[in-house]
């Protein structure tokens, strides 16, 4: 399964951190700490995997991708598989760009919880959901659109609250 | 910022993002951070929040929560709103609680509640949500709170929540597998959901139930080659299409279940064959996904029935993955090599260039799976290059956790296959110098008994050969700076143990190299105790010997040094070293017999040379010894364990009634007993504390046991070493080292010569069950090491194989100079790497079909190496030889000669080099072929010509493999 799914740009500075399994917090911020200066050593020709296991215990290892100023980092155990992994970073990103029209790191940093509405969308509970970023972008449009009405609803009054449920 | 879609987003929000995006430093951002807290904890108490404002509050708390503050003051504030109508704000609520709380938090218990009710709401959204909710926060207690509703949801009308429950379900599954056992028909009954997606979300339960449960689920091996035919064939919608690619998740976990069920079983492989052919055949190998796929095919066929057809086109594949420029796919072609090499071995030789080329690469990723694929690959023929290779990559990084890995695994592996005595050695000493800190111990004990027991060769001058070997090679190792404790360890008991066995060495040159030890490593304990009682038995073996012991400055230093050392345990070492010296040449020999570390000692518990003592005693009025058992008042005999045993006194209830008058001080107490017994405030008064301390020496055993000892020996305090607790459990200490049964045995004589019979019958009690502990302790380790090393049949055949593979292993080094030579001449590629890595046999010659063109160009080159092949047979008759690599270093000067002669008059080796070279780039340049190559180049990439020149090179050395690898090249001259 997946373990944890992470996006911090080349600073080092998290924008996204999404455990399925749990961690204290203090070994959170040690992975921050611990995947950041591999990628700064790590030279451009090499290959997109890492092992994990000192940090996320024994059979676990990551794959991490570069866009611009971001690194996507899946970590995940040996019943997946690396290749794939990699690609759904692909298609997580796709999604993104998608969702935000040529995605930057501004979108991430001030769309949190879009973010992570896209990302349930693909990994649900460790285990890949779907892949095809069309069908993401159909749930993730209709839940929008029917966030953005209940807000307005919610705006005008209580009492017609009642509407929503039909 | 124009991006920023979110609503009500605040001023102060963004400014926050901001400043902790520009904050320069890590103490900066913490303080930014900190005053955001504070803001956030006042502001949260306010009475009315809006709660739009409060959905932005629980953002802000998720994102310091993200940079790693603890933002706990928050959660019930996300919890609440996880309860609120409005699908913006509870989703939101539900986010912020997946994020904040793990399945074992306090306030879960207010969220199941609400989950139940959202999972049957209309709105989907909602539900899902819900479910979201459930897959993080639902623990083993609550499941069966939400389980009824999540199975209903199964029959959603709406796909995505039908593969949500399942997913959910799945998770209930990892998380207590007894929780939905019953629910397994369900499963497969969403096996036939008319929903592709929803399908695909049942492989993931399902492949977890099989995984734990194989048999139950062989009825599905037809479905599942069906489902798998349909994908393949692209008969899903277009919408499951991944870059053309059809559903490739869905594939991919297809392959890992039918990988798992036809596993062992022919008949289920054998329906399997076709689809997975066809897979092979068809996949897109252009992209990443296609290639997972492939990959995951080739996982699939290494694991069922094995079919020949099969394994050929994944042979082919690995191949081409082996080749790729992408380190991504070397990587998992190395992998896919890994499990196919345990079907067919020989497939692992045509990709060994490869192999090397990724073992050289600078992708440290690439590299391990390398050195983990090299030790499945390990044989008695070429452990000694891959234990050689791993341990330089050991010393060249830095990350403890890997280097701990792999020193356990050249651990294991030089264990396992060592060829000779003095490699063994010499790798451990290796290993122990760059890493010694990071092994376990009782490799360390091992190490030692190999030294003290052998190989489990008959022939005595073997023994002893290693032994001084040894001894010769710690001696010049322990000079070196800032060596591992547990190394020094090794080296001081060698020393004490072997140092003057074979009279190489004097005894003062010993010992005074071990007192350099205990002052350079001065600071730590366990070091001095092992080098003090080195001293002991060198001096002992001095004087049984019946030389005259002159005791070196230094060492008397030392001696004092430590006999007033804070560690009991170097008192009792530098007080026992002082006795022994003083005792004569018969009694020594009785205490410390020459190389007797490794027999056994059988302990009598009953200690019947102490009878006639007892009954002397006895007769002069002393108290007969009552057992523990049958004493009143000690009936909990963990006390005795225990160190606070001033805490005993208080079971007796107080005494208010004098002491009565010890009967027959049998000892004169020259100092008041430092016992634990008597270590609390009592022992500031005199009088009391020595009545209790003879009292104690009555009745309490434990406390008794050092009395004696005391008198004679002024042990302060030591029950603290021998007490059964801190004795059994500390490693470093002398208890697990085989040198152990000589101290005890120096102990018990003391004992046994000075102590009064009361007292000595409570030694009795407490000595015998630690010596039992003991006994128990090393027995297994015992046991281990003799199966790997003398035992088994495996063994036998390790060992006979032995000699064969030794000659291939030397090979290299006897034969080196000259066939390299010859190699150079032929094809300019400087440095093929070691072929006898993948134990490369004759075979190879005949690999690389398709290239043979290229071949026939060169052969007209090869018409000048004609001698070659007498040039190999040289190399071959030395190395057949000498069976140890340093020796047959040696004889690489006469092979190189033999090489030499076809060649001018070249002698000396480096010169033959660069003559060589020279001649290379002559030949290439006539052939036309390739030009010369730095070494750095040729390692790199799957360059045609890089590789036809390394078959080529394979092609004539086939039937001698031989390494030419740069590294061992360097090594061997010097």
């Amino acid at each position: 399964m997946i373990k944890a799914v992470m996006v911090m740009n080349t600073q080092g500075k998290p924008r996204l951190t999404k455990f399925y399994e749990f961690l204290v917090r203090k070994r959170q911020t040690q992975f921050s700490l611990f995947f950041f200066l591999p990628c700064l050593i790590r030279a451009e020709n090499v290959s997109n995997f890492m092992e994990a296991d000192s940090i996320f215990g024994p059979d676990s290892r990551l794959v991490y991708k570069h866009y611009a100023t971001l690194y996507f980092v899946f970590v995940f155990d040996s019943s997946e598989n690396e290749l794939a992994m990699l690609d759904l970073i692909q298609v997580f990103v796709e999604t993104l760009d998608k969702c935000f029209r040529n995605v930057c790191e501004l979108d991430i940093v001030f769309n949190y919880s879009k973010l992570h509405t896209i990302l349930d969308e693909i990994i649900f509970g460790g285990q890949v959901l779907e892949t095809s970023s069309a069908e993401v972008m159909k749930v993730v449009e209709e839940i929008s659109r029917q966030e953005s009405a209940s807000n307005s609803i919610g705006l005008v009054t209580k009492t017609v609250s009642g509407w929503r449920n039909r | 910022m124009g991006s920023q879609g979110g609503i009500g987003q605040s001023k102060e929000f963004l400014d926050l993002v901001k400043s902790i995006g520009e904050a320069r430093s890590k103490a900066e951002e913490d303080r930014i951070v900190l005053g955001e807290i504070e803001t956030l904890k006042r502001r949260l108490v306010e009475p009315g929040i809006p709660k739009r404002k409060m959905k932005e509050y629980i953002i802000r708390l998720v994102y310091i929560e993200m940079l790693g503050h603890d933002a706990s003051f928050g959660y019930i504030h996300a919890v609440k709103m996880t309860h609120d109508d409005n699908l913006f704000l509870k989703r939101t609520g539900y986010l912020a609680v997946t994020l904040f709380l793990n399945e074992d938090h306090d306030l879960i218990i207010l969220i199941v509640n609400t989950i139940q009710k959202d999972l049957k709401s209309d709105n989907f959204l909602i539900v899902c949500a819900a479910l979201n909710a459930v897959c993080k926060l639902i623990n083993e207690e609550t499941i069966p709170a939400v389980l009824p509703q999540v199975v209903e949801l199964l029959g959603h009308q709406k796909e995505a929540v039908r593969k949500k429950a399942i997913m959910a379900l799945h998770r209930f599954h990892q998380k207590s597998p007894s929780s939905v056992s019953h629910l397994v028909s369900n499963f497969r009954k969403r096996l036939c959901d008319n929903d592709p997606g929803v399908m695909g979300a049942t492989l993931c339960p399902l492949l977890d139930l099989i995984n734990r449960d194989v048999s139950s689920f062989k009825d599905l091996v037809v479905s599942f080659v069906s489902i798998l035919k349909q994908v393949a064939e692209h008969r899903l919608p277009k919408a499951y299409d991944y870059h053309q690619l059809p559903a490739p998740f869905i594939q991919i976990r297809l392959l890992k279940i039918l990988a798992l069920l036809g596993s062992g079983d022919k008949q289920s492989s054998e329906q399997m064959y076709t689809v997975v052919g066809d897979i092979f055949r068809k996949c897109d190998s252009s992209s990443n996904m296609g290639n997972a796929v492939i990959y995951q095919c080739i996982c699939c066929v290494s694991s069922i029935h094995p079919n020949p057809k099969l394994l050929e086109s994944a042979a082919d594949q690995i191949a081409r993955f082996l080749k790729s420029d992408s380190h991504n796919l070397k990587y998992l072609g190395i992998d896919a090599l890994g499990r196919l090499i345990k079907l067919s071995p020989e497939i692992a030789e045509q990709h060994q260039l490869a192999v090397i080329d990724c073992l050289e690469d600078p992708d440290d990723t690439l590299k391990r799976k390398t050195f983990e694929l090299l030790h499945k690959m390990t044989k008695s023929s070429n452990v000694e290059v891959i234990v050689d290779r791993m341990i330089d990559y050991m010393i060249s990084i830095n990350d403890n956790h890997y280097k701990t890995e792999i020193v356990s695994r050249c651990v294991e592996l030089a264990e396992q296959f060592a060829p000779s005595n003095q490699w063994f050695i010499q790798t451990m000493n290796r290993v122990f110098e760059h890493a010694g800190d990071l092994v376990n111990i009782k490799v360390a004990h091992n190490l030692m008994r190999l030294i003290a027991e052998g190989f489990g060769e008959d022939d005595d001058t073997a023994y002893t050969h290693l032994r001084s070997s040894a001894v010769d090679s710690y001696l010049r190792i322990i000079g070196a700076p800032k060596l591992p404790s547990v190394f020094l360890q090794v080296i001081c008991w060698v020393l004490g143990e072997y140092g003057t066995a074979d009279g190489k060495y004097s005894a003062s040159y010993i010992t005074g190299k071990l007192c350099d030890v205990a002052e350079a490593y001065s600071n730590d304990e366990t070091v001095k105790a092992y080098a003090v009682t080195a001293l002991i038995k060198i001096y002992a073996f001095e004087i049984a010997a019946g030389r005259k012991v002159d005791i070196l400055p230094e060492c008397q230093s030392l001696i004092e040094e430590l006999s007033a050392s804070h560690s009991t345990d170097l008192q009792q070492r530098a007080y026992e070293l002082q006795a022994v010296i003083a005792l004569d040449a018969q009694a020594v020999e009785n205490i410390m017999p020459s190389d007797a570390s490794s027999k056994e000692i059988e302990i009598d518990k009953n200690l019947p040379f102490l009878n006639d003592h007892v009954e002397r005693a006895i007769e002069k009025g002393a108290q007969p010894y009552i057992p523990e058992s049958e004493r009143s008042g000690f009936s909990n005999a963990s006390y005795l364990n225990s160190q606070d045993l001033h805490d005993i006194p208080p079971s007796h209830g107080l005494r208010f009634e004098a002491y009565e008058l010890p009967k027959q001080p049998s000892v004169p107490l020259t100092t008041p007993p430092i016992s634990i017994g008597s270590s609390n405030e009592l022992i500031a008064v005199p009088e009391p504390a020595y009545d209790r301390g003879n009292q104690a020496a009555v009745s309490v055993p434990s406390s008794s046991n050092s009395g004696p000892a005391e008198v004679k020996l002024r042990l302060d305090g030591v029950q603290k070493k021998w007490g059964r607790p801190t004795y059994s459990s500390s490693s470093p200490s002398p208890s697990a080292a085989p040198s152990q049964d000589t101290v005890n045995g120096l102990t018990v004589s003391n004992g046994a010569t000075s102590v009064t019979p009361a007292i000595s019958k409570g030694r009795e009690t407490t000595y015998e069950p630690t010596r039992k502990s003991q006994v128990v302790e090393i027995s297994p380790e015992k046991q281990k090491l003799a199966a790997s090393l003398f035992g088994g049949s495996s063994k036998q055949e390790r060992k006979s194989s032995l000699g064969g593979g030794h000659k291939t292993a030397a090979k290299p080094s006897g034969g080196h100079g000259a066939e390299t030579s010859v190699k150079k001449m032929a094809v300019p590629a400087q440095q093929p790497p070691p072929p006898d890595l993948l134990d490369l046999g004759e075979t190879t010659v005949a690999t690389s079909g398709p290239l043979i063109d290229p071949f026939k160009q060169l052969e007209g080159l090869l018409d000048m190496v004609e001698p070659t092949s007498s040039t190999n047979n040289h190399g071959d008759v030395n190395a057949t030889k000498v069976p140890d690599v340093m020796a047959s270093f040696g004889d690489t000067a006469t092979a190189v000669e033999h090489g030499g002669n076809h060649f001018s008059s070249i002698e000396d080796v480096d010169n033959l080099m660069s003559g060589l070279s020279s001649a290379t780039t002559d030949v290439s340049s006539d052939g036309g072929i390739a030009t010369p190559q730095s070494t750095a180049q040729i390692s790199k990439g799957p360059n045609l010509k890089d590789a036809l020149q390394k078959d080529a090179l394979v092609r004539q050395m086939g039937v001698n493999p031989s390494s030419q690898n740069p590294n061992l090249f360097k090594d061997l001259l010097g």
